[in-house]
């Protein structure tokens, strides 16, 4: 075994193993990091692939970001955890059957026999000038480009549906109306009284 | 860095619906925010306006070669621009009628009709996908369109139930979708269609190949089936369909099934053919168990839309039935079943939209007891979608169960036809069941409509067209057959 081998092993390992556990954390926040270790395992497989910039990406924006986004989120939000568990508990007899016969069917089909070393060669390794992120570049914006501009409009899309679903009218902002600070005189806001002053007492 | 396709700007203007739509959505959602109160109704007229000169250009498309481009992503095809037609008109209705749901609920907002567009425009790149990159990001742009619309109705414990219960079941669609379009890709080593269908066609495929293929149709099969709503693949129909604001209900089972049964012909017809044997059988368990489900379980419900639902499950299952029999016609006979579907669907939810009224949602079968007494016109209509859907001849949902049991027949299931027959007799009796409500029951409570003429117009055009079609149904079945 050589040691790119034995680095796929590790990576693999922890990426099942974090996986796994982050399905079974009884605590959401151990959950995301458990996946937050899954993703770095993830990121290392594609840095063996030769995907580096995939590889930094998935580190900088779901770790970097959207993970820590997520512990905020759970550290804000009130989880009931119980009635969680209780939920669980009652659809895990039938889970864990149909869990078993995908993963038994899945193993009969994906074993090495259909993509193993000797049926499918490992791709050519590139040299030390190769770029990832040029040639991805270059696919980005000429082959695929039309995906590219679908995955922007999928984009647009979260936008208009995330402030369609959150924004309220009226109800929860307030704002600023310039013009009517500006243009505002004295008597507006100034309002004298004359209040007739109480008689002084005589010592 | 050797296999960079040119970019040809030349052969762009085949995409012109699309790239038209696309800057039409843009311009509509910058507008709608300048709009104050008073004008708001502009967003909807230009939604409406955007939508007929997208079908007006894909019109002008019809009889163009079929051409691929930009990078074999995108198919040009008359099916493709036939398609893209249907989905438009369906969508203009649909907007009639909920523009009336949307004022009588105060549900009217710009972003209801920027995301319907968004909706379009995802069903169009859906039916035009020539990868299976393209088919995927279509159906994530019209499924993330379709969660926005049902939730957009966010102060009604039903409507945001049913948008979350899409939504997770819809990701798991999407996961399983993608997973088999891995396989395929992880075998056949591309994800364009017609590579794949040369490579499914080779005649020398080691076993271990098709083995991962088949592997690979089977998690594809289940993808469209979920999108569909076939059994087993069903549980988010029926609430689904009662928790959305009817509008979105009338809109989620109209144009989105066109696009739907395009990616099935796209991956399955025109990618796997040459595996027909083995989706085949797929798709004839998921028409058999749709077709028998919908029919029975439709007898229990008391709500319409509903029983609208289960409904549209057994009318799935016969456009998978057309799909089974492998040949030409059987594939002609599914799309004319599709399109006849949608004009009885927007029939059929137009007509509760119809009698809706601020705080009043007409969506039981009980309110529309006695309504011929009511409002006789509307009741006649009613008769005349509900008599369709059953299948009862002239009408056009008869000739589109008839057309496709000759093909199922002919190809040999005659079996298959007999109890699909007898399922479709079962599931006559809910239908009839609101003609009996309509005509032999009494109410003392009238329902009335405060729609618009616009409204009562689409609705009773919409239902003698389901009457003309059916007397004249010619056109529309050389139509369909001509597609392939």
């Amino acid at each position: 075994m050589n040691s790119e081998q034995t680095i796929f092993y590790i990576l693999s390992f922890w990426f099942i193993a974090s996986s796994l556990a982050m399905i079974f954390a009884r605590n959401a926040a151990k959950a995301v990091l458990f996946l937050v270790l899954g993703f770095f395992s993830a990121a290392g497989i594609w840095i063996l692939l030769e995907a580096e910039f995939l590889a930094i990406t998935l580190i900088l924006v779901y770790v970097g970001a959207v993970m820590v986004l997520f512990l905020f989120v759970i550290k804000m939000l009130n989880i009931d955890k119980s009635t969680l568990r209780a939920k669980f508990a009652g659809y895990l007899p039938l889970g864990l059957i149909v869990a078993l016969i995908i993963i038994a069917e899945m193993t009969l089909v994906l074993g090495g026999a259909q993509f193993g070393l000797e049926v499918m060669p490992s791709p050519a390794k590139h040299g030390a000038d190769y770029s990832n992120i040029t040639v991805l570049a270059m696919q980005l914006y000429t082959t695929y480009v039309y995906p590219f501009e679908l995955a922007a409009v999928v984009l647009l899309i979260a936008i208009i549906a995330a402030i369609t679903l959150v924004h309220k009218k009226e109800a929860t902002y307030k704002k600023q109306n310039i013009s009517e600070q500006v243009n505002v005189r004295a008597k507006d806001r100034v309002r004298l009284v004359s209040i007739a002053s109480p008689p002084k007492e005589k010592k | 860095m050797n296999n960079i396709d040119t970019f040809d700007t030349a052969t762009l203007w085949l995409a012109l619906p699309e790239i038209f739509l696309l800057s039409a959505i843009v311009v509509v959602l910058l507008l709608d925010l300048f709009l104050t109160k008073p004008f708001k109704q502009v967003t909807y007229y230009l939604t409406q306006l955007s939508l007929l000169i997208t079908a007006i250009l894909a019109f002008n498309l019809i009889g163009e070669p079929k051409s691929i481009l930009f990078g074999n992503a995108f198919i040009l095809d008359d099916m493709a621009s036939v398609f893209k037609i249907f989905m438009a008109g369906s969508t203009m209705v649909a907007l009639v009628y909920t523009r009336h749901y949307l004022t009588e609920h105060k549900l009217f907002r710009g972003e209801y009709f920027v995301l319907v567009l968004l909706a379009m425009l995802g069903m169009m790149v859906m039916v035009s996908g020539y990868s299976l990159l393209t088919l995927y990001l279509g159906l994530e742009i019209l499924s993330l369109s379709l969660y926005a619309l049902i939730a957009i109705a966010r102060e009604r414990a039903g409507a945001v139930e049913a948008a979350l219960k899409y939504f997770v079941l819809g990701a798991i669609a999407s996961g399983l979708l993608l997973y088999g379009m891995s396989m395929i890709y992880g075998i056949s080593g591309s994800i364009n269609i017609s590579d794949i269908a040369t490579f499914s066609a080779n005649a020398t495929l080691a076993s271990r190949e098709m083995l991962i293929l088949n592997f690979g149709l089977v998690f594809l099969v289940i993808g469209i089936a979920f999108k569909l709503g076939a059994v087993p693949f069903h549980m988010w129909v029926p609430d689904v369909y009662q928790g959305a604001p009817t509008s979105v209900t009338m809109f989620l089972s109209t144009a989105p099934k066109i696009a739907a049964v395009a990616m099935l012909i796209r991956i399955l017809v025109e990618g796997m053919g040459a595996m027909h044997a083995y989706w085949s059988d797929l798709l004839m368990v998921l028409a058999l168990l749709s077709i028998a489900l919908g029919s029975v379980v439709a007898l229990m419900q008391t709500n319409i839309k509903r029983m609208l639902a289960y409904s549209t499950i057994s009318h799935i299952g016969f456009i998978l039935l057309g799909f089974v029999t492998g040949v030409i016609s059987g594939y002609g006979a599914a799309v004319f079943y599709v399109l006849v579907y949608i004009l009885m669907s927007l029939a059929a939810f137009g007509m509760i939209i119809l009698f809706n009224k601020q705080g009043f949602e007409a969506d039981k079968i009980s309110d529309f007891k006695g309504l011929s007494k009511h409002s006789p016109w509307f009741a006649l209509m009613m008769l005349v979608i509900m008599l369709s859907m059953a299948g009862v001849p002239p009408f056009i949902g008869f000739y589109a169960k008839l057309f496709i049991l000759q093909q199922v027949v002919s190809a040999g299931f005659i079996s298959i036809a007999v109890i699909v027959v007898v399922f479709a007799v079962i599931s006559a009796y809910y239908y009839l069941q609101v003609i009996k409500s309509m005509y032999f029951e009494s109410s003392d409570k009238a329902m009335t409509t405060t729609a618009t003429m616009d409204v009562k117009l689409i609705l009773s055009i919409n239902a003698v067209l389901i009457l003309m079609v059916g007397i004249f149904p010619d056109f529309w079945i050389k139509l369909a057959l001509s597609l392939f």
